[in-house]
């Protein structure tokens, strides 16, 4: 592969998630709009469709403000840490199973290397350290607090996180993700079937992961007024909500890739892009759905149910998913 | 190392959970408080000394703008306490209709209440749900007085209009609908267990902290104190009205959400009460004195005409005096001494705000207790700013 054609092929992805981005936060605005008996938005083009384009000229004509005591070198990387880790980390996610053009094999995503799995979990947990240094950095108490949270949390999270991927590459014995929705097209049973534990705590994880509600604790508007991010303004703050979201992306395309079957339709129904989108879609409903219901919870019991709760069911979990490849012949 | 180091954390007077202006000045080891000092007078309007020069009537419009969320209730105290001056009694449908709009501000305040502090804890919806169920109560405050919010609809001596013959229909809808709401308020909140373990043995208070620090309302409620004055000293014919006073024994911060939630259904029954037993006859006291004389009588009576020119440009005078009318507010006692010298201005009113005194137990609450518990702790005391700061 030439280093052109993947410049061109990573160009195009970054324009596909910032369309993504865009449209999926007027989707969780309507839906959350919804679900709160108001309409979300709906004065900026026909339907509020145009509300993004609205918003993107609002961030990048606001003023870049930086605390005066601020650490100004960390405090202007660290959005681009955030927003670099959330694209380079979807850089491997395949979209869907590779086309063919006349001879000419595509495959949907910019890179496919044979340990793409532990790739999105690496660059992953990389993301907190442009949340923790951008709080740190900034000189504010709230955001400080904002990011020792976020740490904290990771160590907390991740842990339960990788323990459920493993039960997923345990299953199916591989570790790319192609490789994965393959093994499990080819045994005609999603991951989710014997696994439903690991996806539960694969979801529950990926919440938190994102810092989303109700583990939106880094950010914690009632308590820390925007934690980590108070003191960003204009398009470096924008930054870190495009990062958030794309890291939405990541891990609602990793639920559906490791135990939803990928690309694959249920009931042998073909394999597309569309089944991947649509699964990627509810997944993100559900995050919304989530984050319109439950109250934030308190951030030393969200350690204490990561350590606790989490990581010991993780282990279990783990230890079924042996049992079940190991003594009952897994899929074969 | 040296003994722990802390962070002075400045919480307010803009901060989203300090609902409005309170500034909490935290000392943190961490993400524990240690040390809280809060501090009040952002948001001093002057309306005791305001009130001096305001027309006893007048000085109606000053007292909604204390406690904004529930102002019928801050008229009725007022409103009281001026009659009791003048030795006046108000007709029984005007003292009905007072009862029925106070226990409407006490639900739409106790609506305000669940809602907000459910955003401060972050559940979102119900937020919305809270205020979309208060909305109903907004739109019958229009109806009676053209004003959704501020209405001075309580006069000395009686009220600004009678009821609306539509009010009867809005507020059958609205205790048909309510029912619903609160079903909804309470699988959203009262098992779940994050909301339960965010507020579960949060800012505990006893009774014998709250008699210390002159708490009352349903922060003492919720310490199992049965103390109400609807009940303990009844004003405004509420010993007429069959309801009880919902208690709780555990005093944290989840006792008193769910004091508020029960509450807000007693207050449900006494407006069905106020309702169906609305009597009919004068709204307004006939002392014309005090009240204004009807709009055709001017036409026709030279003394009504008198009277009227006579109120609306000095207003009427009180006997000199003093005197302490209390009543139960959505957040505890709220009284008002005023003192008359006899003339057409209240010589001097001095308010017991109840979340003025409630507000003093917040330096107990939070020490030792975590930043995030100590944005529970503050919500569900429930005060507001305009009342403790006035």
């Amino acid at each position: 592969m030439s280093l052109g054609y993947v410049l061109v092929r990573s160009i195009l992805l970054v324009l596909l998630l910032m369309g993504a981005f865009a449209y999926f936060m007027v989707m969780e605005r309507k839906v959350l709009g919804y679900f709160q008996l108001r309409w979300g938005p709906v004065r900026v083009g026909p339907w509020g469709l145009l509300q993004p384009i609205a918003d993107a000229v609002k961030m990048v004509s606001k003023e870049d403000t930086a605390p005066a005591g601020a650490d100004a070198l960390i405090f202007h990387a660290a959005p681009a840490i955030v927003l670099f880790v959330a694209l380079g980390a979807f850089a491997v996610i395949p979209l869907g199973p590779t086309l063919h053009f006349g001879g000419f094999a595509v495959p949907l995503s910019v890179s496919s290397p044979p340990s793409s799995l532990l790739y999105v979990l690496a660059i992953a947990s990389l993301g907190v350290y442009g949340i923790s240094l951008g709080g740190w950095a900034s000189q504010s108490k709230y955001a400080l607090l904002g990011s020792l949270r976020a740490s904290a949390q990771m160590v907390s999270y991740e842990l339960a996180l990788g323990l459920a991927v493993i039960s997923a590459v345990v299953l199916s014995g591989r570790l790319d993700l192609p490789g994965i929705v393959a093994a499990q097209s080819q045994h005609h049973l999603w991951g989710v079937v014997p696994d439903i534990l690991g996806f539960a705590i694969f979801a529950i994880c990926s919440v938190a992961e994102c810092n989303r509600a109700p583990f939106d604790l880094a950010e914690a508007e009632g308590e820390l007024v925007a934690g980590f991010h108070t003191e960003y303004s204009g398009f470096r703050y924008a930054n870190f909500v495009i990062a958030e979201y794309i890291n939405m992306f990541t891990m609602s395309a990793l639920g559906a890739l490791l135990f939803l079957g990928g690309w694959n339709g249920p009931f042998g129904l073909g394999a597309s892009f569309w089944w991947l989108l649509l699964k990627m879609a509810a997944y993100l409903f559900f995050f919304i759905w989530v984050r319109s219901t439950y109250p934030r919870i308190r951030y030393d019991r969200l350690m204490g149910f990561g350590w606790k709760v989490l990581v010991p069911a993780a282990f279990v979990n783990l230890v079924w998913i042996a049992v079940f490849v190991g003594l009952l012949g897994g899929w074969r | 190392m040296a003994a722990a180091e802390t962070t002075t954390l400045n919480m307010g007077p803009q901060h989203p959970a300090t609902h409005g202006v309170l500034r909490l000045v935290l000392e943190l080891d961490g993400e524990t408080v240690v040390r809280c000092v809060p501090e009040i007078g952002y948001l001093h309007t002057g309306i005791e000394k305001n009130v001096e020069h305001h027309t006893w009537q007048q000085a109606i419009t000053d007292t909604d703008r204390m406690d904004y969320l529930s102002p019928i209730i801050n008229n009725l105290g007022y409103c009281l306490a001026a009659e009791r001056l003048l030795g006046i009694q108000v007709p029984e449908r005007c003292e009905y209709i007072r009862v029925l709009m106070a226990e409407l501000s006490r639900i739409a305040s106790h609506l305000v209440f669940i809602g907000t502090y459910a955003l401060d804890l972050g559940a979102m919806s119900v937020y919305f749900y809270a205020f979309q169920a208060r909305e109903a109560i907004l739109d019958m405050y229009e109806a009676v007085s053209g004003v959704r919010m501020n209405l001075s609809y309580l006069r000395v001596g009686g009220l600004q209009y009678d009821i609306p013959p539509q009010l009867q229909g809005m507020v059958d809808r609205f205790l048909e609908e309510l029912p619903r709401w609160m079903h909804d308020f309470r699988s959203l909140l009262d098992d779940n267990p994050i909301f339960v373990g965010r507020t579960q043995g949060i800012g505990v208070l006893t009774p014998e902290s709250c008699r210390a620090w002159g708490v009352t309302g349903p922060a003492l409620r919720a310490c199992g104190v049965a103390h109400d004055l609807r009940k303990a000293a009844p004003y405004s014919g509420y010993e007429r009205f069959d309801f009880t006073v919902p208690t709780r024994s555990e005093g944290d911060a989840y006792a008193r959400y769910r004091v508020r939630l029960d509450e807000i259904e007693q207050s449900a029954r006494i407006v069905r009460q106020a309702m169906d037993g609305m009597p009919s006859g004068p709204w307004r006291s006939a002392d014309r004195k005090v009240t204004l004389p009807p709009r055709e009588e001017l036409t026709t009576s030279m003394e009504s005409l008198i009277h009227h020119f006579k109120l609306a440009s000095q207003g009427f005078r009180v006997p000199p005096g003093q005197v302490y009318q209390a009543v139960e507010s959505p957040r505890g006692e709220l009284g008002f001494y005023i003192v008359s010298d006899g003339g057409t201005h209240p010589y001097r009113m001095r308010v017991r705000a109840p979340s003025y005194y409630n507000t003093q137990a917040l330096k107990q609450l939070l020490e030792g207790e975590l930043v995030a518990d100590a944005v529970a702790a503050v919500g569900s005391l429930d005060m507001i700013m305009g009342e403790v700061d006035r």
